[in-house]
């Protein structure tokens, strides 16, 4: 790479590739202009073949396995087990046997877990992020405080929730039972029902903060004089938030969505800190649930085969949602 | 530069306004802070104030905790474990969306899109879908060339670096796109090549991007659990999975357990609070454009 750079003292203008005698040391017989050629590439090359490495050739010898019968017997080489076609995928969505019914079951739990958690998280970084657009003071440290849930490693955060979770310990039940009296008994969080919002509630508690960060960047771009202008015809502050702020926001908001979605619906590490390895059934996130059926039960065809599904899954509904935002964005334009 | 967050309307705002803004901020407020307070308090407990009713002021003040953590278990070998780790993927990730996104930015050629879309994309993949297939792949590798990837720090690093490296490239990219392109051109007048233009023209009009991109990269690597929990041997093992050794079978040490997630966020959050500023001005010309 370093070989790459020309004396730095050339003195003449413009005599980029016009000296072939003059560097012939330094690169021999490669034409400039195939060097010029080549140069994106070789600039993408560590990118491409660390993608290729831990992203692409392990989804594709994910989909691979899908189709074989991997169990723990042929762990060693998992080229030697047996071609069993979609039997594993048949498995997966005959949603009247057992596999089949909690794999759709986690899923509608994992649907419900992620549109609520975005749809709070994005909401209350909205609210944050547009309240805090003028100055007052305290401004600085407030979002700096802001944006300690998202700084802070998610199995740091996630614990100490845990600990506030915690039945006959915890602050959760301390407040609601001890102080505001509002439960006759100390209810279980971790456990049964009530597992699937406290799920919501960590998972809100340190997504909105990169909503709010995303919006609260999104907001620097808005034009001063759109606001100027709109005071001058006579608008409110609410007035220029509804006709200003929230329409430019849109293009910030179509990526931050997806963004958040997928962000949420792949999560393992809350579930997983919070619940370890096998979650209630009422919070059993896919993530989680397909985890368990690979490295738990050493099923690992079974649990490809879901992986598979669940990629397809995320495939459609990003393809849905681009093309939805994309025409919006076109009739907008026209 | 670092942009000073634009203010709106200069006229006055009306009391509904203020008094939202007052009210919503303050529960806000309130929300972020009570896991932080219950971390901290919870941290200077004895064991058996953790373990009856919780306190909100403790009743005996103590700070045993942040003694005993080291020898409960190998908290120290952990952490370096973290830091090795996290910096070293950190480092390689962010030189490599370097590269990267100059080609991106500068230059046009066929596949340039594909090449954008295929590592975006990867960013949607589920972890759990290459999880057991590169476990797989690093065993495969250890046993044909005795290079070991599972279990070892180097497996954890090269997976670690590749999870920061879309967002990385596609926020770089954004970045290097707002640099004008007659700064390295000028550069390449004055006798650069490429790489001198890349250096001594875009890297340093980019500093408050690459810095956004460090903190992100090493956020990540520092909080992740899954692959950690998988590839990591009792040597190897990061923070991320340590920490769970504070609960035994009889008990769980909760005020230990608090006082090292404090321990082991402080670096992080001390970092990022530092750095934040670059972080938006990053995400306000990278990814939000």
């Amino acid at each position: 790479m370093a070989a790459t750079a020309p004396p730095r003292s050339a003195p003449e203008a413009g005599s980029d590739s016009g000296k072939p005698a003059g560097r012939g040391r330094l690169r021999p017989r490669i034409p400039a202009r195939l060097r010029q050629l080549s140069l994106p590439y070789l600039l993408l090359l560590p990118a491409l073949a660390l993608e290729l490495l831990i992203h692409i050739v392990p989804m594709i010898v994910g989909i691979v396995i899908s189709f074989k019968g991997l169990t723990l017997f042929f762990i060693r080489n998992w080229k030697s087990a047996p071609w069993t076609g979609f039997d594993n995928y048949k498995v997966a969505v005959k949603i009247h046997q057992p596999i089949g019914q909690a794999l759709l079951h986690s899923f509608w739990v994992t649907i419900a877990f992620t549109v609520l958690s975005v749809a709070f998280s994005w909401l209350i970084g909205t609210a944050a992020a547009i309240l805090m657009q003028d100055t007052f003071r305290g401004r600085a440290v407030l979002r700096a405080i802001f944006l300690v849930p998202y700084a802070l490693p998610v199995y740091a955060a996630v614990i100490t929730w845990t600990f506030m979770f915690q039945q006959e310990t915890g602050l959760v039940n301390h407040v609601l039972h001890d102080q505001l009296h509002l439960t006759s008994d100390k209810p279980f969080w971790l456990i049964g029902g009530n597992s699937f919002w406290a799920l919501v509630i960590v998972s809100v508690w340190k997504s909105w903060p990169f909503a709010f960060l995303a919006l609260m960047a999104g907001l620097q771009n808005i034009p001063r004089e759109l606001y100027e202008a709109a005071a001058m015809d006579g608008a409110g502050v609410w007035q220029q938030i509804r006709k200003i702020t929230l329409p430019s926001l849109r293009p910030v908001n179509q990526v931050l969505v997806l963004v958040l979605f997928l962000w949420t619906f792949n999560d393992f590490n809350t579930p997983y800190v919070m619940f370890g390895q096998a979650a209630p059934h009422q919070a059993d996130l896919i993530s989680i649930h397909i985890y368990q059926s690979s490295f738990i039960t050493w099923n690992f065809g079974s649990g490809s085969a879901m992986s598979v599904l669940l990629l397809l899954f995320l495939l459609l509904v990003t393809a849905v949602y681009l093309l939805l935002t994309s025409r919006k964005r076109g009739d907008a334009d026209a | 530069m670092p942009r000073i967050p634009s203010q709106r309307s200069p006229m006055a705002q009306p009391r509904s306004f203020v008094w939202t803004r007052r009210v919503v901020l303050t529960l806000l407020l309130a929300f972020v802070l009570v896991p932080v307070y219950v971390m901290l308090s919870s941290s200077m407990k004895n064991l058996q104030d953790v373990q009856g009713s919780f306190q909100w002021i403790p009743h005996h003040l103590t700070l045993r905790p942040y003694v005993d953590i080291w020898k409960t278990i190998p908290l120290a070998h952990y952490f370096v474990n973290s830091l090795i780790v996290s910096v070293s993927a950190t480092l390689f990730s962010v030189a490599v969306a370097i590269f990267a996104s100059y080609g991106v930015s500068r230059y046009r050629f066929p596949g340039r899109r594909l090449f954008t879309v295929t590592v975006l994309s990867t960013q949607m993949f589920p972890g759990i879908l290459f999880l057991l297939p590169l476990y797989l792949i690093f065993v495969n590798i250890g046993n044909s060339t005795g290079i070991t990837l599972n279990g070892s720090r180097l497996g954890l690093i090269i997976t670690y670096l590749t999870f920061s490296l879309p967002f990385s490239i596609w926020m770089l990219v954004g970045y290097f796109d707002s640099i004008p392109r007659d700064l390295d051109e000028a550069a390449k007048v004055d006798g650069c090549g490429p790489m001198g233009a890349l250096f001594r023209v875009v890297v340093p009009a980019a500093v408050p991007g690459i810095v956004a991109v460090c903190v992100y990269a090493f956020m990540t690597a520092w909080g992740e659990v899954l692959f950690a929990s998988v590839m990591t041997n009792q040597s190897t093992r990061t923070l991320a999975v340590g920490l769970r050794e504070y609960a035994t079978q009889n008990d769980v040490y909760w005020n230990q357990v608090m006082a090292a997630s404090l321990v082991v966020s402080v670096p992080v959050v001390a970092g990022f609070l530092l750095l934040q500023r670059y972080l938006v001005a990053g995400l306000t010309a990278g990814a939000v454009k």
